[in-house]
């Protein structure tokens, strides 16, 4: 055992050094997981309502929701996955229960359902849904629209199972 | 004067927005709007800046508006709370996702420290210039707190008379501010 000897300065620079490199995030722990599970948004199960019918279209359409749903690890797309969708439209409050239904995610793990268009309520243009179905954790999502005349929204879920 | 106030509130009024909107929820918007023209008018009252009042009718009318705007930030969050109970619950607990709610709700409650201090001036006891400046230290709470609160919103106020109104609110505080020396708390030689 030669040469690792440790004066207090060269153990207060590598210590901080260390801590540094630590803080950027440049050191991460090896991860197991590949694709990391999406975890619920703030105010997204806001008006929630259990249950929404699957539906070829909300009210008179014209305003598209899309988005993806895989498995967290793998990143496997899950098809068969019902996504529930609400929002405040030209056609009801999000509390309505007509501004409420729910989809089914293609072999892809896609899902596309039509609906009015959403406006700007409680101060921003966002929409609301859900994946709530048991098999896997429960994750409720609240998307955000670059811009209140947008005629589409997306949102992707990465899920865990329960 | 007149114009000011009454120019947001028109446009307001001609917002897409409120074709979808329920009336209580129209209420509870434009009771915000209301509040904005409110602040505009607290420290023009204040500091006597208006033409034309005395200064004791100016004091009276500072204290009128200032129920006012209490009665108003109670309308207008009572209003949201019928509207969507979860998303009100969300913003007074600080944990809601929109940026403004924290900067409202940090608005009201100075607004109400405020109002109190306001109603307990005679009580408190304090040399006047020192509760001067805890009530005008608030209050720059409450307009700073409610201008970046509005700013932020996408609601139904139009942009270019939110953005003024806005300007003017923030112009009269500081003109008042100034005005009053509100800072220096030296007893008067």
């Amino acid at each position: 055992m030669t040469g690792v000897t440790f004066s207090r300065r060269s153990l207060i620079v590598t210590g901080a050094s260390a801590l540094a490199t630590g803080a950027t995030g440049l050191m991460v722990p090896a991860r197991a997981k590949g694709v990391a599970p999406t975890p619920s948004m703030r105010g997204g199960s806001n008006n929630y309502r259990p249950g929404a019918p699957i539906v070829d279209r909300i009210g008179g359409g014209g305003f598209w929701m899309t988005g993806t749903v895989r498995r967290a690890g793998d990143g496997a797309p899950l098809p068969g996955q019902r996504i529930q969708i609400w929002a405040h439209t030209t056609e009801g409050h999000e509390r309505d229960p007509q501004s409420h239904g729910a989809t089914l995610t293609d072999a892809n793990g896609e899902f596309r359902l039509e609906m009015p268009q959403i406006v700007p309520a409680f101060g921003q243009p966002h929409g609301h849904l859900a994946y709530d179905s048991g098999e896997f954790e429960t994750v409720f999502l609240r998307p955000i629209m670059a811009s209140s005349k947008d005629k589409t929204l997306a949102a992707h879920f990465v899920l865990q199972p329960a | 004067m007149i114009l000011a106030v009454a120019v947001p509130i028109v446009a307001a009024a001609n917002s897409p927005l409120l074709a979808w909107r329920e009336p209580v929820y129209i209420v509870a918007g434009f009771a915000g709007v209301i509040s904005m023209c409110l602040l505009l008018m607290q420290p023009l009252l204040a500091a006597r800046l208006l033409p034309g009042l005395s200064p004791v009718t100016s004091r009276h009318w500072h204290r009128w508006c200032g129920l006012a705007l209490v009665a108003a930030i109670l309308i207008h969050v009572g209003g949201l709370w019928v509207t969507s109970p979860p998303d009100v619950i969300d913003a007074l607990l600080f944990v809601s996702p929109t940026p403004f709610s924290a900067w409202g709700v940090t608005a009201m409650w100075a607004a109400f420290g405020v109002a109190l201090l306001g109603f307990a001036r005679q009580r408190l006891g304090l040399r006047f210039r020192v509760w001067r400046l805890g009530h005008t230290s608030l209050a720059a709470v409450t307009i700073v707190g409610s201008v970046v609160h509005a700013l932020l919103i996408e609601g139904t106020m139009e942009i270019m008379t939110k953005w003024a109104l806005c300007a003017l609110v923030v112009l009269a505080s500081v003109r008042a501010l100034a005005k009053l020396r509100v800072w220096d708390v030296r007893r008067r030689a």
